[in-house]
């Protein structure tokens, strides 16, 4: 994992203040940003991934069932896999706060 | 003894680049730099030079091809003066910060207005603080060593700083003078080719130049302040293994004629010869004079400068720029360095040579006796232009 | 529901991600989605050199970075001569034996002010010495990062920060800069447009610029729907009217070639791009139908040049 920003101190930086970890912005949970999120019906869905490519935020992956699923952790609920999925199965739905 | 020669400064630090073996060369044509960047295409267009060889479309595009090369693990190289370097100085401060060994020789050229393509030494004194590790020349044979000791020191592991070389421009870069070459296979011994510690290659990616917020940009800024301060013990120790090399040793201060001087002479860059040939003809009057000569700009070197001061009753500095509203640079980087001294000598700062012109040593005779009449008239911390016509 | 049926080739692609999630780019992002599809066209071999700007902010809040491949940043103003540094590095490393030889593509990558603006001139030295990189401007149509303030790309009558619509001025008082024509006419070997609402098609852009030898350029229309003041969920859908309204047609230059990639018997009116984004709201009808009239004006003409002409 890497430390927080605030947890650095100068001598730990890399030459340069390089990044050593590439995509270590996956530990970054974007995910608390949205306020409506996805949910896939999963008898209207044909496979097609348009909500796979169309992910500006990489949210959707292949499941083995072959269902494209969606991770809620990285998710901004934007609603463009909603819009683009050819069946609607995709519906935005209000994201209830977690106890 | 390597091989004499006479050539003009410019082709000889052109030829010092070619034996660098330097990768990348990349440059835009500015007064007067122009010699080197052409003597350089010309040694890649006759296949002597094994580089890539860049004409840009501006001196920010230059930098900023180097930075890019340099990244790759490329030995890069480019030289500017004046407007150009002013163009490029956004990129300097990023090239020090992104600790990229790049070198650059600065033909020193005025900064306009008005425009002027004569030496002073205002476009360096511009970006005295970029973090770049600073030398400057005071003949020809010192610019030509000072390529392959600037690329040693540069890529060094606990280094890795961009390093830039000051070169008066025409008083240094268009004439001729004595150079001594050094043979090739001494020099490939002095300087192996570069090892990058990180560099940009899909077998190991790394990100380079993000963005850093308030919580983590101090600590950034320490790295590279205890970087260059730290690179100290690495000048000396490639100095000195180049004196080893060549028995021509270099120090960060060197002095003339001055270990028992009341009044030293304080200069940086080629006045150093024209004031020694002063002090030559100051000493034979009796007159107790020497002269400091200033090498190593940046990280300045304040143990040394101190030791060579402290002895002296009157430092009198010339300052080849002007620091307008204030006073000379360097006049003003000398006193801070001696403010917790209790013992110090007087400072008084001329301001000379401004836009190229010409020096004498009787001008500087005429400084040394104004600066010695207006200290013993209680005036000690004095600065003027030295020869305005009123 | 979409009208578009090109949807099945998706599965062809590789499901490699070069660009890691948890950046932090707006919601709905067209311009992540666009460096996305860029990323994934291109593979692992690439070193990428980018000018400040939205994408370089959103990716690498140190020490967080969301490249997984080699990504170097310097100023605004210079991912063109930056670039060409790195690609010549690399060509000497290799040509000394330094590294060992490999194809790596050298991938710049600026926004549209980075571009069209502040970057223009190092642009046009890289194309003119025909630098062996692909140059990709991800334009979403004005300075995004820094508070939407227009750039010349910014289109005609859009309302932005410092371009705004009031009682004297109604938006961007000029037309939008054309950054294809100025780099087809350096003469380089491929300028491409594409838009990621057509992912395959841009896929394939990047591609055929990956193969070849010297300058490709890519200018890629980004949809922003905080710069736009547009619904997230639209950013597709915009893009999509974009290309059929003719606004922003999908075309390739090869060696001055034109080639139209998507021609329309019948363009769709302006209105229906037009009316889903806010930057646009205070336009009067009239000032619709002058945009009109010259989008189709110079429809035509990109038709005539790629041998389609009436």
């Amino acid at each position: 994992m890497t430390k927080p920003e605030l947890e650095w101190t100068w001598k730990e930086l890399p030459i340069g203040t390089t990044m050593l970890e590439p995509g270590n912005a996956d530990q970054y949970r974007t995910g608390d940003w949205k306020t409506l999120k996805p949910v896939l019906n999963k008898e209207l869905c044909i496979h097609c991934g348009l909500c796979y490519i169309f992910c500006p935020d990489m949210s959707y992956n292949l499941s083995e069932e072959g269902y494209f699923i969606v991770d809620l952790f990285y998710c901004k609920g934007c609603g463009i896999c909603a819009k683009e999925c050819p069946t609607g199965a995709i519906t935005m739905v209000l994201e209830e706060e977690e106890k | 003894m390597g091989k004499r020669v006479g050539m003009e400064v410019s082709i000889a630090a052109a030829e010092a680049v070619k034996q660098a073996n330097v990768d990348v060369i990349s440059a835009y044509p500015i007064t007067p730099q122009t010699h080197v960047v052409e003597h350089l295409s010309e040694l890649v267009a006759n296949g002597e030079l094994d580089a890539e060889f860049f004409c840009v479309e501006s001196e920010h595009s230059a930098l900023s091809v180097c930075l890019g090369s340099s990244a790759t693990g490329a030995r890069s190289f480019t030289c500017t003066s004046s407007q150009g370097l002013a163009l490029m100085s956004e990129i300097t401060y990023i090239a020090s910060a992104l600790r990229l060994p790049i070198v650059m020789i600065i033909a020193n050229r005025s900064l306009s207005a008005p425009i002027n393509i004569w030496n002073d030494h205002s476009d360096v004194m511009s970006i005295r603080d970029c973090g770049w590790i600073q030398f400057f020349a005071e003949n020809g044979q010192d610019v030509y060593d000072h390529v392959f000791i600037a690329y040693r020191l540069g890529e060094d592991r606990n280094v890795l700083l961009p390093v830039i070389i000051n070169m008066d421009g025409f008083t240094l870069s268009h004439v001729i003078e004595p150079i001594e070459l050094i043979d090739q296979e001494k020099i490939d011994q002095f300087l192996p080719p570069y090892k990058p510690v990180l560099s940009l290659h899909p077998d190991r990616p790394v990100t380079m130049g993000g963005i850093a917020l308030p919580g983590i940009f101090t600590e950034t800024k320490k790295a590279q302040e205890v970087a260059i301060r730290s690179s100290m013990p690495k000048i000396l120790e490639t100095w000195k293994a180049f004196g080893e090399m060549t028995g021509r040793y270099y120090h960060p201060i060197e002095t003339y004629k001055a270990e028992d001087a009341e009044t030293l002479l304080v200069t940086m860059g080629s006045f150093g010869e024209t004031a020694s040939a002063a002090v030559d003809k100051m000493r034979e009057e009796g007159r107790s004079v020497g002269l400091m000569k200033i090498r190593l700009w940046r990280p300045f070197p304040f143990d040394a400068f101190k030791k060579a001061s402290l002895n002296a009753k009157q430092l009198v500095v010339i300052d080849r720029a002007i620091s307008v509203g204030a006073c000379g640079p360097v006049a003003s980087e000398l006193k801070a360095a001696l403010y917790e001294e209790h013992q110090r000598p007087s400072i008084y700062n001329f301001i000379a040579g401004l836009g190229g012109r010409d020096v004498a040593p009787s001008d500087f005779v005429k400084m040394v006796d104004k600066a010695e009449i207006e200290i013993e008239e209680g005036n000690k911390e004095g600065f003027e232009i030295y020869g305005v016509r009123e | 529901m979409t009208e578009n049926l090109n949807v099945f080739a998706v599965r062809t692609l590789t499901q490699k991600e070069y660009f890691s999630p948890g950046h932090r780019a707006c919601q709905g992002c067209a311009e992540a989605l666009a460096i996305r599809l860029v990323c994934k066209a291109l593979g692992r071999n690439i070193i990428i050199a980018s000018a400040t700007g939205c994408m370089e902010v959103v990716s690498t809040p140190i020490p967080f970075t969301a490249w997984r491949v080699p990504w170097f940043h310097v100023a605004f103003e210079n991912a063109a001569a930056v670039a060409s540094g790195i690609e010549s590095g690399l060509k000497v490393l290799m040509r000394k034996g330094r590294i060992p030889s490999k194809k790596i593509v050298t991938l710049a990558m600026a926004g549209d002010g980075g571009t069209a603006d502040i970057g223009l001139q190092a642009l046009s030295g890289a194309l003119e010495r025909d630098d062996d990189f692909i140059y990709i401007c991800t334009d979403n149509e004005a300075y995004m990062n820094t508070g939407i303030q227009r750039s010349s790309s910014t289109p005609f009558g859009a309302s932005t920060t410092t371009s705004p619509a009031g009682k004297m001025k109604m938006g961007q008082i000029t037309w939008k800069k054309n950054m294809p024509a100025i780099a087809a006419a350096h003469n380089i070997p491929y300028v491409a447009t594409a838009c990621p609402s057509y992912p395959v098609d841009l896929i394939q852009k990047v591609k055929k610029a990956a193969e070849i030898k010297g300058a490709a350029y890519i200018h890629i229309l980004s949809v922003c729907p905080t710069g736009w003041r547009s619904a997230p969920e639209l950013s597709i859908k915009l893009g999509r009217l974009a290309v059929e309204t003719g606004i922003f047609p999908l075309y390739e230059v090869e060696r001055g070639q034109y080639r139209l990639n998507i021609d329309f018997p019948k363009l769709k009116p302006i209105k229906e791009y037009i009316k889903l984004q806010g930057r646009f709201r205070h336009l009067t009808d009239e000032l619709i139908g002058e945009i009109e009239k010259r989008v189709h004006k110079e429809y035509e003409q990109l038709r005539a040049k790629a041998g389609k002409g009436a």
